[in-house]
């Protein structure tokens, strides 16, 4: 038996023992576990389920292991993830930390911040959002005016932050200051840790069309934050601010991708509400629409799959976060699209009696999938990435 | 285990694919072809130099003369002969005549087998009856004459029928066209008494033919497969030819792209180079996506074959689709996005875009894949 098989049967052998039956699952649904100073659980076990995974630091598989993670190398993380699939085990927590402050820290940070702040993220402790998006700072993310005084050894902060999700539950917030006016705008932003318990944050929920509120606007009024709080260089905030992108366009494409069928497939939904005619789904347009949809899911599944091969080789495919956040996202919508399209009127009921759950869930989901290609980088400027970055097409 | 990255020997065949086409077979070969009215659509030494280089024989067993290897080491030749237009036989006789040659009685495949490897014997498939692709829309007939067959009807395209010489051809002994039982495959001389070739002017100019079999007798030991289910053999042969012009298809498709990139790169207007504007380079970069997911689906299709995996019909449909979808899109813009120079002759360019639409044409569009992919899955 290879090191590798012996590692994928302790593996098995321990998430077997480890992961609770009610928590195994076939489908792509995570529990809602986000952790933070006020963690709300669906279940018992899915807080026993964290508990266990974070002890032994499979929350965050590749981080070291001073920093919360376990220290795994990328075939056996690989290896968990499978076996994990394999069992029907979820990930055991939903964390904007796991995803995409801790692998920025992990670059960026020094070794006493690192300390300080990621054994928090991977055990689950502390909840955290982002401050990125300004009212008048969207896709032109580098005009952020939230200013960041310095005061000895800290910082003032004054601004208004808007699409920080989750920020009325979350403890921490990273944010984009403005620590340089008179520079060129990307020259002049610091990348800023900040505590919601801070005197002088507000938050207000903002809803959506689809009727949920994720979003948050989140106020800064005087907030005083410690230059320790500051992760690399005054100043040098774009470089970090770029790279946590990164990681945020990997994390909502894959996200996207694979929750886009979650239990329902379209065929199936197609085939009992469509009828079946000649062994086929009867609406020979839908169904057309419905089979290119699939196609091109596989093919994103496999240009995934051809990516991580890569990348385990060291040959990365360049800009690929913004061609998967792109495409994963605009795939996402027209297969929500199409849901609501099988459904006809039952797919546009908003609440109630007279619809069935499932549909009045698809509805809310292509409404809420509408932002996909808006948050975390519009669509747009990913084209505008990928034209520069990979292309190589003039400015 | 690794599906997409290539081995160092997988490399070194695309290395030399690439040279050679690079040498020998640029767009202006085929332009050459054309301009010519080339009776053949393609050049017999050349073909005879590709396979010295093992690419004719290439996925035939070493005991007949061939390289052993996959239809993806034969994908990496096809892509680079996509690339520049190449006009070869790969398809038909590499694919197709040697897939269907493998089926038969082995003194026959001990006669032809050799010499196909050798690059002598250009092997085509006269399967098609039908405006478009319909495998068992077959009404040629095969009729028993004492110890043998006669057969009797007419292909309309014959993809590299041009310069065969020997055709594999499907016809029917049970039935009705429209039937999958009842069908059987033969391998004919194209100068058997009763052959009648008519050479087509296609506008990618490459060597499709029509062919009339008129009373020509066939023995019995010509029989490739089993006779009545010759639609399992075809199927196989259709399958692999159709993932392997998938991947020529790849290749065109990422050199219409790089040469309307370059442009987009060195052109100028308004003192700018066009490239600059957001309304072409959003464009370009939607077709970088869709030509990375057709990359990916190709050779998920080729592997598949190559280790005969349950789903590999459904991902040879899926390949075949996407690829005619983006080589249509990127051949479309890239006509547009060359302005008034793309529209003429002396540019390459048209090239890609009369290819694009027969090979789509070609063992079924995008629509009738898409129509397989979700039958194979039950919807």
């Amino acid at each position: 038996m290879s090191d590798r098989d012996r590692f994928r049967a302790e593996i098995r052998a321990w998430l077997d023992a480890s992961c609770p039956p009610s928590m195994r699952s076939r489908t792509n649904e995570y529990p809602e576990v986000w952790g933070g100073r006020r963690p709300e659980f669906p279940s018992p076990d899915a807080k026993l389920w964290l508990e266990r995974m974070a002890e032994r630091g499979y929350t965050a598989p590749t981080w070291p292991q001073p920093y919360g993670g376990a220290g795994l190398g990328p075939d056996e993380a690989r290896i968990l993830a499978e076996e994990m699939r394999a069992l029907g085990c979820p990930p055991p927590l939903k964390s904007l930390g796991l995803w995409m402050l801790g692998p920025t820290l992990l670059e960026f940070a020094t070794d006493e911040q690192k300390r300080a702040h990621l054994p928090p993220i991977a055990r689950g402790e502390l909840r955290w959002c982002q401050g990125y998006s300004e009212p008048g700072a969207g896709s032109d993310l580098a005009s952020v005016q939230t200013r960041a005084v310095r005061d000895g050894d800290h910082y003032v902060v004054n601004g208004h932050k808007v699409w920080t999700s989750h920020a009325d539950k979350s403890d921490w917030i990273f944010c984009l200051v403005r620590t340089d006016p008179s520079a060129p705008k990307h020259e002049g932003i610091s990348f800023l840790l900040v505590d919601m318990a801070s005197p002088g944050v507000t938050v207000r929920p903002i809803q959506l069309i689809s009727g949920s509120s994720p979003f948050c606007e989140t106020l800064f009024e005087n907030v005083r934050v410690p230059v320790a709080h500051r992760i690399g260089p005054e100043n040098g905030g774009w470089e970090i601010a770029k790279r946590l992108l990164q990681f945020e366009r990997t994390f909502i494409s894959t996200r996207r991708v694979d929750a886009a069928d979650e239990s329902q497939t379209l065929e199936g939904v197609a085939r009992a509400r469509l009828g079946v005619a000649g062994g086929v789904i009867a609406d020979p347009i839908l169904r057309d629409r419905i089979i290119q949809a699939n196609i091109d899911l596989l093919c994103n599944r496999l240009t995934a799959e051809r990516s991580r091969e890569a990348a385990q080789a060291g040959l990365g495919i360049g800009a690929v976060s913004s061609m998967f956040k792109y495409y994963g996202t605009e795939l996402a919508k027209r297969r929500k699209e199409l849901r609501v399209a099988i459904a006809g009127y039952q797919g546009l009921g908003w609440e109630g009696d007279g619809f069935a759950a499932d549909d009045l869930a698809a509805t809310r989901e292509w409404l809420r999938y509408r932002a996909s290609s808006i948050e975390g980088g519009t669509s747009e400027v990913q084209l505008n990435i990928i034209a520069k970055r990979v292309l190589g097409l003039p400015d | 285990m690794s599906v997409f990255l290539l081995s160092p020997e997988q490399k070194a065949i695309q290395a030399a694919a690439r040279a050679f086409v690079r040498e020998r077979l640029p767009v202006s070969h085929l332009r050459a072809l054309r301009d010519r009215r080339d009776p053949v659509g393609f050049s017999r030494e050349v073909w005879r130099d590709m396979a010295d280089l093992g690419w004719a024989g290439i996925v035939v067993p070493d005991e007949h003369g061939g390289a052993g290897l996959g239809l993806v080491e034969l994908g990496l030749v096809l892509e680079e002969c996509g690339r520049t237009l190449a006009p070869t036989p790969l398809l038909s006789t590499a694919v197709i005549g040697a897939g269907a040659i493998a089926a038969a009685a082995d003194p026959l495949r001990r006669e032809v087998l050799p010499a196909l490897c050798a690059g002598q014997r250009i092997v085509a498939l006269a399967a098609e009856e039908q405006p478009r692709f319909a495998p068992y829309a077959v009404a040629t007939w095969a009729r028993r004459s004492g110890a043998g067959w006669v057969l009797d009807g007419e292909k309309v395209h014959v993809v590299d029928g041009g310069a065969a010489d020997q055709l594999v051809v499907v016809g029917r002994v049970a039935g009705v066209p429209g039937d999958r039982d009842g069908l059987v495959l033969f391998l004919v001389d194209r100068d058997a008494p009763g052959v009648s070739l008519q050479r087509l002017a296609m506008v990618d100019s490459r060597a499709a033919a029509r062919v009339r079999f008129d009373q020509v007798a066939v023995g019995e030991e010509r029989v490739l497969g089993v006779v009545g289910q010759g639609a399992d053999l075809l199927d196989a042969l259709f399958d692999r030819a159709t993932a392997a012009l998938a991947a020529e298809m790849l290749g065109g498709i990422q050199e219409a792209f790089e040469r309307t990139l370059a442009y987009l790169k060195e052109r100028k207007q308004f003192g700018v180079p066009i490239g600059s504007f957001q309304a072409l380079k959003h464009r370009a970069a939607q077709m970088f996506c869709e030509i990375e997911l057709t990359r990916s689906v190709v050779h998920a299709a080729l592997a598949a074959l190559d280790r005969g995996a349950a789903d590999a019909r459904i991902l040879v449909s899926a390949a075949k689709a996407k690829a005619s979808d983006t080589f249509i899109l990127v051949a479309n813009e890239a006509i547009q996005m060359h302005g008034g120079i793309g529209v003429t002759d002396e540019l390459d360019i048209g090239f890609y875009l009369k290819r694009a639409r027969v090979a789509e044409m070609t063992f079924g569009t995008a629509a009738y894949h898409r129509d397989r992919f979700g039958r194979l899955q039950g919807y």
